[in-house]
Formats: structure tokens, C-alpha cells, sequence
């Protein structure tokens, strides 16, 4: 087995530096130049992994990014593991260590490989039709398709690796470097704009830098010395950038493209310390040169998957980039001239060729005869019908094709070979054009779709606009860029071109066998093991959109995307139901073209930059004082301050009390602030809020209550008039952003006759809130010039005060229902003035305390939380708050969806008190509430919103939203849990204090 | 992504906007004269045209001012763009 293919010293390849690599375990060798696809053919290897539901051994069969097999796991078993890495695109470093994927227990004796023999019971749909029934099997099932199916692991470590996104902008992109992007880019560079050339290959210059054969000649240069002289010209350019081993993987509506940089994934592990791994492109380019190129057809005939079956021109590739024979024994089967150029190569580089099978009957060309020149065998008029040899290929069988191409005739002659190069014909790379919404045209002559209408500033040339051949690239591209750079030169005029390309081809979707289509396995798409069986099945079972088609035979939906079988999948649908190809369209293209790391898409938002996060300039004091936090929002609250290792109960529990006993002190910076100043402020919130504001004199405070259009509740919060025309408004922590830009839409477009100004100030102010019967006491300590009595300082009113030189506005208003002052200063002076309040609190045990007491507190008072106790179907009168709703005021947001037929329904979910039977029990937040647990099904009549364990009043509580609640004073529920029955009676949610003592004690 | 021309600033990244849904269409000055149904039309029923469509957009993180623009929805190209109050565009 183990033996050496390589050939004839290729220049791409670095044969003074040996590189050791693992693949399964074992150790080979390669050269610094190779991919891992390369290195394992040199040493002859082609069995690379299993498929996915047959588990059939296969190998590798191209020599780029549209890879279906040769996929494996990289470094297995460390952090820097990656899954489905294509053996084709990944440069080999020391120490490389990969594995086949999809087999088990080892990609030579594989149990899967069981499906292979079972597959005349795997048909298209199988995993639909069987697995979903009985449904109690399901987990049987998925423990055996997990086990042998899947394709790699994925890493159950960090990623060490750094990725990072980078925006560019650029006047001109160009996608692919081969001879037409490198065109391109020396026609856009030299007439002065700013361009961007990148490659998904670690070099430049596509197919055509390794076409070193006298047949194709430039300016009477061999082609490939040609394009290099033109690489290195265009590597001078000052305005353009030259980016490899960067694979597009969207194409987005106004030229807006994603790709990703490769920078380290070529290196040895211990040399990518600490550089950037993967880079995000964020590119914007006025206008796109699409030069992907093409890939070449595979040809769809029965046991066309073996190990040894590479694509015509990847053998090519192989043989002229990498130096690397892919056997010893070599047979071309084609239905165009671009196989004869693969055996060009082979001769030239010594490597034997036994045959040549051509679909094509009546053919000549240069290429042929040259071919045939050299004593090599070729079959016209033939096609191959069968293929022999398990893990290996080694020996066809062909037969002669009928002159429509349907049947094969004659005897069949075997031929011996270790491998097999095929040939279809060309696909253009349009994947990228039409993910940017490009459409198609279909070009019957040589059955292959074309760029026809771009949707933005973008043109396709080259191979992936269907322009083949050397000859007709070098003629168009000049004049296409002329016109669409608007350039009047270019540097490609009256070039002389040699290239005997002959262009005919044969096109057979599904070449014909002697056996029935029923016992023949022709792969479509090699990954996920779909035949062409699959597809003609699929469509005897009345599926007929290509979206379809694809799903139910699951064509097209691996990992590559099916970049090599989905237009013979289409060939043999419109074939069998006879629909034009054209009209049939083709499924959709979605990016990315190739996957992308995880690591890549998230690039730099990891760990504590996964999101960003608000603190209030007290926050350092909180955490000093070991505050537990809570978000809300992309606030950080303090949500308790446990004591000596107290549980979060007895914190709350504590705080709680101390709050009511004598004093509490809470953070309320977080909480939306917007200043509104202008000559129609009050009626601005006459029409914002549910009650009136008219009459709300200056100095004084106002709750209000904010609604949707549909009469929902929307924000609340306390608004303070401050002067005839300015106010500042309060909303809950979490609205703050949308209540302004509600308030700045109704401004802008419904009301902009309104002299109205808005202004967050939610950064600018904090907030600090003390309450408590001691409040008074200590907030007078630190302004002890005010006047506190209730006279002159009622509550809900406000005052503009100084401590020290430091203004600071002044607010008596209540959360909790205690005697309560909110002091506003500018933010910079807030975390002293708190530690002032603390001083100034010490003799009565001033207690901060945070979310969770704030929330009990409030809970006892019976005041609601909005996005708590209300979501988005609740209206004012449903939550018993009619109080707030001015019956006067023409209009205001909401108000007439108040009295829809829906909304004054008698049994829509309103808001009560819940008190347990058992006054120790907590009630669980979300709980049902029910009535009847005998009726069936059990009636859900709401459920609880708000509960807590109240220490002031010794008993549970909770807030809960019960149909036709209001109603139900007194009655008894049942709030059922997975293992009792809880007891509770129907209460005013008003718990504590309903007469307001407290609050003007 | 697009970009979208800001009436007040120019061209701008997509990102920076945020879209508020079908344009011209008037809060009642009257909602209290309204039927149900009247109310009901102009509270919830908004069209979604494949074509050409008028909708609201705010540049949000950016002059945070509404305008009005026209878009084809089945290719998402931008026909216009003007502030709000003036006259829609024949398009
Ligand atoms: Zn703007």
C-alpha cells in the first residue's frame, strides 16, 4: 500500500522542507506546499472517510472547495478540534493530525457500511417514513443514527483561537484570481481605483498558472508563464490589495459581502500563538467582479462513487500543482474535450494512461489527435457502466452508447484501472452571483446557466460567466470592463491567443446501463447519498418543485452544498418529467458558500464582550459591598446584599424589614429619564399618558400610565412638572429607550405642530431613593436648610435643592409605600452623596437593599411591575386601575380601543391579591390558576405574576391575573403543581397600608 | 444590507436604521367617532406588497429623525426617499 506518487518536481511544491503528518492515527509525510488531499494521494491514499446513509467507502474526488468526501476532523480531541474540514483546502503543517469522519468504529471496517446492503430498503425518504413512526420508538432510532451517523464532533473545549472583523470599504472587489480576476484587477488598478482582489487558494492565478502546455499560448507565451509575469506586475499596485486564502461566503443586496481571511490555519499549532485566527470581512464595494471560475461535472453512472474517482481536472491538478499521480494505472471518461487536457498533463509528467472513454461519437480536435498520438487508447461513442473494487477502484466496464444516447449496445469490454478521472462539462460558480438576487438564464447549446440580470453594480466574467475557453476569456473581458468601469483603456488590447479548445459536448444526465435504473446506485450527491434512483422516485411520488425534490432526497444538502451533482439533479428531473431546464430554475443558493467557523461569525463578542452592559456610577460601592446582581436590561441592578452567608430569602427578608422598621436606601438610577421642555408639554402628555396633566401644578409629581394604541399598557412611571414649560418624566429601566422613541414618533409624524422638545437625561442623572419612617430623618441631616414638613414638602412633590454647592432635585414620591425621597444628581457626585446617606443613616440602620425587596415591597402595596404583572394584553381597567383613566380628555394614545367590543368584555384576565390557604406556602411565579380540577379538560383561568414571602405581614402573597377576576373577591382557587394542590383565595392586591398611612406618617 | 440615503445626514449603513412599517397612513383626528371596524382598519391592517411599497424608517442610531421611502420589496431596492409631510413620489 504504502507507495510514492510523486512525480516530477512541481514549483509549487517546497520539496527541501518534509512536513510529518497523521492521518487515523498513523504517521506520513508530505511537503510544505501540499494540502492534506495531496499528501495522502502521494502516498497513495484515497480512502478518506464513509458516506452518510450507506456509509460506502469514498475518497477524494476534486481538489477545491466543492470537496463532498474527503472531509475529516481535524486535531482530534483538543480544543482546536474542527469538524468537516475538507482535505482538499487545508495546507499541511507539523504536527497535523486528522481523521475520518462518519465511520465507526474505523473507516475500514465501518458497521454503517451495513446500510449499503440494506439499501434496497433505504430509499429516498427512508428517515421520513420510517422514523417517524411510532413516535415512542423515536429515541431507539436516535440513539442508533446518532451513533453511526453525523458528520464530525464538534469541540467540547473553548476556542483558544482569536477572531476578529474588519470592515472594508473598496471601489472595486474582484472574487477569484485566476486569469480573468488577475485581468481584472490590473485593468481596475491601473486606471486608479481602489481594488480589493481576493482567493480562496493559498496562491494566485486559478487553473491557468499551472496550464504549462505548448498547446494554450498568450502572446505566443505558454499560458501559465504568461499569467505569472502578470501576477507579479500586479503585486506593484500601490491601490490594490491582494488578499488569499479569503473565501466570499455572502454576496448580499448592495454590494455588501461577507468573507472570511484565513491567517493561521496553515501554520503548526505552537506558531499561531497569539495571532488573530480567522478575520470577518465586512466588505462594501461600489462595484463586484465576480470571477469565480467553474467547476467541473462529475458524470452520473452506477457505482460512480468509488475511492479512486476524482473529477478529470482535479487529477490534473493534482499532477501539475502538486507533482502527484493519483495512480498507476489511470482511464478518462469525458463527454468533452477538457479530459484530453488532463492526459496532455499525464503523458507530459510520465504517468500512464490506460484509456480515454468519450461519450462523444464523431469528434476531433487538436487535443484528440495529439492524444492519440501518443498511443493512448480512446473509446468514442462509449460510456462506462460499471465500476468493481470495494475500497479501491479497479476495473470499468463500458459499453457503447445508442445514437440517442438512452441505451447502452454491443459487448461490454472491462478495462483495469486504479483510477478513474471524470469529466461532464463545466458549471459555472454562479452560487455567488445569485445569492446577491441575480438571475439565470439557461444556455441550451452546452446546458449550462449563465449570469442575465444583476440586481446591483456587479458584472460575472471569465469561466463563471460561462465563457470557457482561453480564447473567449482574453476577447471579452477587455471590452466588458470597459464599459463597466466606464474606462476608456484597457491594458489587454490586440492580444493573440492559442487555444485549441474543441467545444462540443454530449450531455447524458443519467448515462444509460445494461442493468434496471432499480439496481443500480449512480450517485447525484455523494455526501448525502442520494441516486438518481432516488430522484426518478421522488417524482413517481407526485413531487415535483426542485425545493422539494431536494428535500425529500435530501440532494443538495450536506456540507457542500451538492456544488457538483444539483445541476444533474435537475437534468434528470426535467428528463423524467419532462419540463424544460430552463423553467425548472435552480434550488436556492444560500451563503455561505463555504461554512464558516463559529469562532469567525462572532469574531471579538466572546466572554465578557459577548454583550455590552450598563452600570450605575454606584455600582463599584455595591459591589464593595457584595451585591448580587441581577440584569435588566443591559443594566446590572443590585438584586440583594446578603449579610455573614445569608440565602437570598433571608437578605430579602431582612432588607425588607428594615425598610418599614426604619430606613432603606435603593440605587434607581437605572430607571428611564426624559426631560420634556416646550410650550405644549402638557398637552404633549395629555396625549401620551392615560390622566390628566393640566392642572398638575409646578413643583408636583404625577404617576402616569403610558398605552398602546390598542389600549395596552405600555410604561409607567412618575412625572415631575419642573417649570411652566419643562418636565422630567420617569419610565421603568427596561422601556427607556422605546418609551423615547415612541414619544419622538408621534412628535415627528402624527403631532408636529406641537412645540415639544425631548431629552434622554437617563445617564446624566442618578438616583437615589430613601425610605422608611427614619427617611426624613436623614435626608434632612444632609439638607438640613429644607423644610420637611408635610405643608411644605407634601408628597408627591418636588424641590430644586443644594448640598453643599451641588444641585440636586428633590422628590418626595413612594415605590414602596413608605415615606420615601428620591434625590436626583448629576451622576458624577452620586456615589458620594450615597455614601453620605449611609453616614447620615447609620443611627437607624439604613439598609440598602436592592431589586428583589424593591419588588417584595411593592408586591405588599399592591403596585404593579409593568412586563411583571402585565404583557402586552393587558389593559388599564384589566390590572383595576380605572382610577388613572381620565374619562374627560378627548383623546390620548390608546383611548379608544378602551371600549373595543374585546376590551370591554367582563371575563378578560384581570389583576388580583392571591393569599395562600396556608400563609407559609409561596405560590410559584407562572403558576396556573384553575378553578375545577375535576372538569376535563381543566379550564386555565390565569396565572400568578408576582409572589413573595411578606415579612411585615407575616404571610405569602401574590399577584396574579385571573379571568373575570374582579368578580371573584372571597372565592377560593386552586393553583395545581406537579405534586399538590395549592389553596388560595381570591384578595384585593392592595396588601398593606391601603389608606396611605405610612406614606404621610 | 442596504444603504440608505437619510434625507437629513446622506448615506448611511442599514444598521443604522430601523424600519417602522407601512408609511401614510394618518392617525383618525377624530377616534372617538369611529366604528369598531373603523378603528380596527386603521389599528391593525397594513398591507404586504411584493413590489413597490411605501414604508416608514428612522434613522435611530443616528439623527433619529422619521422619513418616508420607497421600496420594491421583491428586490429591496430604494426608488426614494423623503421627509415626512411631503408628498409621496409617483413611482
Ligand atoms: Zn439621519
Amino acid at each position: 500500500m504504502s507507495k510514492n506518487l510523486r512525480t516530477k518536481t512541481s514549483k509549487f511544491i517546497d520539496e527541501t522542507t518534509r512536513i510529518s503528518f497523521r492521518f487515523d492515527g498513523k504517521k506520513y509525510f508530505g511537503f510544505r506546499g501540499d494540502t492534506l488531499a495531496s499528501a495522502l494521494l502521494a502516498n497513495n491514499i484515497h480512502l478518506v472517510g464513509r458516506s452518510f446513509k450507506y456509509h460506502r467507502p469514498r475518497g477524494i474526488m476534486t481538489a477545491g472547495s466543492e470537496e463532498p468526501n474527503a472531509i475529516v476532523q481535524l486535531n482530534n480531541n483538543s480544543s482546536r478540534t474542527e469538524p468537516n474540514v475538507r482535505a482538499t483546502e487545508i495546507e499541511i503543517y507539523e504536527g497535523l493530525e486528522a481523521s475520518s469522519q462518519n465511520c465507526w468504529p474505523s473507516v475500514k471496517f465501518d458497521i454503517g457500511g451495513i446500510n449499503n446492503f440494506l439499501s434496497p430498503i433505504l430509499p429516498a425518504g427512508f428517515y421520513y417514513k420510517t422514523f417517524m413512526w411510532p413516535a415512542s420508538f423515536w429515541e431507539k432510532y436516535e440513539y442508533f443514527i446518532r451513533k453511526s451517523a453525523g458528520l464530525g464532533k464538534s469541540p467540547t473545549k473553548p476556542d483558544p483561537d482569536i477572531y476578529e472583523h474588519k470592515y472594508i470599504h473598496c471601489d472595486v472587489l474582484i472574487i477569484g484570481a485566476g486569469i480573468s480576476g488577475v485581468m481584472a484587477a490590473k485593468i481596475a488598478a491601473k486606471n486608479g481605483f481602489k481594488t480589493l482582489l481576493v482567493d480562496e487558494k493559498s496562491y494566485l492565478g486559478g487553473s491557468t498558472i499551472y496550464q504549462n502546455s505548448e498547446n494554450f499560448k498568450i502572446n505566443n507565451q505558454v499560458s501559465n508563464s504568461w499569467l505569472e509575469k502578470e501576477i507579479n506586475e500586479i503585486k506593484k499596485f500601490k491601490n490594490l490589495e491582494i488578499k488569499t486564502r479569503t473565501s466570499v461566503a455572502a454576496f448580499h443586496g448592495y454590494n455588501y459581502l461577507l468573507a472570511r481571511e484565513n491567517l493561521t490555519d496553515h501554520l503548526p499549532l505552537d506558531q499561531r500563538k497569539d495571532k488573530t485566527r480567522q478575520r470577518l470581512l465586512k466588505i462594501r464595494a461600489k462595484k463586484v467582479i465576480t470571477a469565480t471560475g467553474s467547476l467541473e461535472r462529475p458524470l452520473i453512472f452506477d457505482n460512480n462513487d468509488r475511492p479512486g474517482i476524482l473529477l478529470s481536472s482535479a487529477i490534473k491538478t493534482y499532477a501539475n500543482l502538486y507533482g502527484v499521480a493519483c495512480g498507476e494505472k489511470n482511464v478518462l471518461f469525458t463527454n468533452n474535450d477538457s479530459a484530453y487536457e488532463t492526459a496532455i498533463s499525464l503523458y507530459q509528467k510520465g504517468i500512464n494512461i490506460e484509456a480515454i472513454i468519450d461519450n462523444r461519437e464523431e469528434v476531433d480536435s487538436k487535443l484528440i489527435k495529439e492524444t492519440e498520438k501518443n498511443n493512448i487508447k480512446v473509446y468514442k461513442g462509449y460510456t462506462v457502466v460499471n465500476t468493481s473494487g470495494y475500497k479501491r477502484i479497479n476495473k470499468i466496464s463500458i459499453m457503447q452508447l445508442s445514437k440517442d444516447g438512452q441505451k447502452v449496445t454491443g459487448n461490454k469490454i472491462f478495462i483495469e484501472c486504479d483510477c478513474l478521472g471524470v469529466s461532464g462539462g463545466w458549471t459555472p460558480a454562479v452560487h455567488l452571483f445569485t445569492q446577491s438576487g441575480g438571475k439565470l438564464k439557461f444556455r441550451d447549446e452546452d446546458q449550462v446557466f449563465i449570469p442575465k440580470t444583476y440586481p446591483s453594480d456587479q458584472i460575472s466574467i471569465g469561466s463563471c460567466n460561462g465563457d470557457f475557453t482561453l480564447d473567449e476569456i482574453l476577447s471579452s473581458i477587455p471590452n466588458k470592463l470597459k464599459v463597466f468601469l466606464n474606462i476608456k483603456h484597457t491594458v489587454y488590447e490586440n492580444i493573440e491567443v492559442q487555444s485549441p479548445f474543441n467545444k462540443s459536448k454530449r450531455n447524458i444526465w443519467l448515462l444509460p446501463s445494461d442493468k434496471n435504473i432499480g439496481k443500480t446506485k449512480s450517485f447525484v450527491d455523494y455526501q448525502n447519498d442520494a441516486t438518481a434512483k432516488d430522484i426518478k422516485l421522488a417524482l413517481r411520488e407526485g413531487f415535483r418543485s426542485i425545493e422539494h425534490v431536494k428535500r425529500y432526497t435530501t440532494t443538495g444538502m450536506g456540507t457542500d452544498q451538492g456544488k457538483l451533482g444539483n445541476m444533474h439533479a435537475l437534468g434528470i428531473i426535467s428528463e423524467t418529467a419532462g419540463s424544460k431546464m430552463g423553467e425548472l430554475g435552480t434550488t436556492t443558493f444560500r451563503p455561505p458558500y463555504t461554512p464558516l467557523t463559529f469562532g469567525t461569525i462572532v469574531g471579538r463578542n466572546v466572554g465578557e464582550y459577548f454583550d455590552v452592559f450598563r452600570k450605575t456610577p454606584i455600582h463599584e460601592w455595591h459591589v464593595k459591598n457584595n451585591a448580587k446582581f441581577e440584569n435588566v436590561g443591559q443594566w446590572k441592578r443590585s438584586w440583594y446584599y446578603p449579610k455573614n452567608g445569608e440565602s437570598m430569602h433571608d437578605a430579602v427578608q431582612r432588607e425588607s424589614k428594615a425598610a418599614r422598621d426604619s430606613a432603606g436606601i435603593l440605587d434607581a438610577s437605572t430607571l428611564g429619564k426624559i426631560d420634556i421642555q416646550g410650550t405644549d408639554a402638557s398637552e404633549f402628555l395629555n396625549r401620551v399618558y392615560t390622566n390628566s396633566w393640566s392642572k398638575l401644578s409646578i413643583g408636583k409629581c404625577r404617576y402616569g400610565l403610558m398605552l398602546n394604541e390598542d389600549g395596552m399598557v405600555y410604561d409607567d412611571g412618575v412625572t415631575t412638572r419642573l417649570s411652566e414649560n419643562h418636565y422630567i418624566m420617569t419610565t421603568t429601566t427596561g422601556g427607556a429607550a422605546t418609551v423615547l422613541g415612541k414619544l419622538e414618533d408621534y412628535l415627528q409624524t402624527e403631532w408636529p405642530e406641537l412645540d415639544v422638545y425631548l431629552t434622554s437625561v437617563t445617564d446624566h442623572y442618578a438616583t437615589i431613593s430613601v425610605c422608611g419612617p427614619n427617611s426624613r430623618k436623614i435626608v434632612s441631616k444632609i439638607i438640613p436648610d429644607l423644610d420637611f414638613s408635610d405643608e411644605s414638602f407634601p408628597h408627591m412633590s418636588f424641590k430644586n435643592v443644594k448640598i453643599g454647592k451641588i444641585k440636586c432635585r428633590l422628590m418626595r414620591i413612594s415605590f414602596t409605600g413608605e415615606l420615601s425621597y428620591e434625590i436626583n444628581v448629576q451622576a458624577n457626585y452620586s456615589k458620594s452623596l450615597w455614601e453620605r446617606c449611609m453616614e447620615a443613616g447609620k443611627e437607624f440602620n439604613i439598609t440598602p437593599y436592592g431589586t428583589e425587596t424593591m419588588h417584595l415591597l411593592r408586591a405588599e402595596k399592591g403596585f404593579i411591575i409593568v412586563g411583571q404583572d402585565t404583557d402586552a394584553t393587558m389593559t388599564p381597567i384589566d390590572l383595576q386601575m380605572d382610577w388613572i383613566v381620565s374619562k374627560k380628555k378627548y383623546d390620548f394614545i390608546g383611548k379608544r380601543s378602551l371600549y373595543r367590543s374585546d376590551t370591554i368584555k367582563e371575563d378578560r384576565k384581570q389583576l388580583v391579591g392571591l393569599l395562600t390557604e396556608n400563609p407559609e406556602e409561596i405560590l410559584e411565579e407562572g403558576a396556573q390558576i384553575i378553578a375545577d380540577i375535576n372538569k376535563s379538560p381543566i379550564e386555565m383561568l390565569g396565572h400568578v405574576t408576582s409572589s413573595y414571602y411578606s415579612p411585615n405581614l407575616k404571610k405569602s402573597i401574590a399577584l396574579g391575573v385571573v379571568r373575570g377576576g374582579k368578580n371573584m373577591m372571597g372565592q377560593k382557587l386552586i393553583i395545581p403543581m406537579e405534586n399538590k394542590q395549592i389553596n388560595v383565595t381570591v384578595a384585593d392586591p392592595v396588601f398593606l397600608d391601603k389608606e396611605n398611612k405610612r406614606l404621610n406618617a | 444590507m442596504f444603504l440608505i440615503i437619510c434625507p437629513y445626514c446622506g448615506e448611511r449603513e442599514q444598521s443604522e436604521f430601523k424600519a417602522g412599517g407601512e408609511a401614510h397612513i394618518v392617525r383618525p383626528k377624530q377616534p372617538t367617532e369611529l366604528s369598531d371596524d373603523e378603528w380596527a382598519e386603521y389599528l391593525f391592517m397594513r398591507k404586504n406588497i411584493k413590489g413597490i411599497q411605501f414604508e416608514r424608517w428612522n434613522h435611530i442610531h443616528g439623527c433619529r429623525k422619521w422619513f418616508n421611502m420607497v421600496r420594491d420589496t421583491s428586490n429591496d431596492e430604494i426608488k426614494a426617499v423623503y421627509k415626512m409631510g411631503e408628498k409621496p413620489p409617483s413611482i
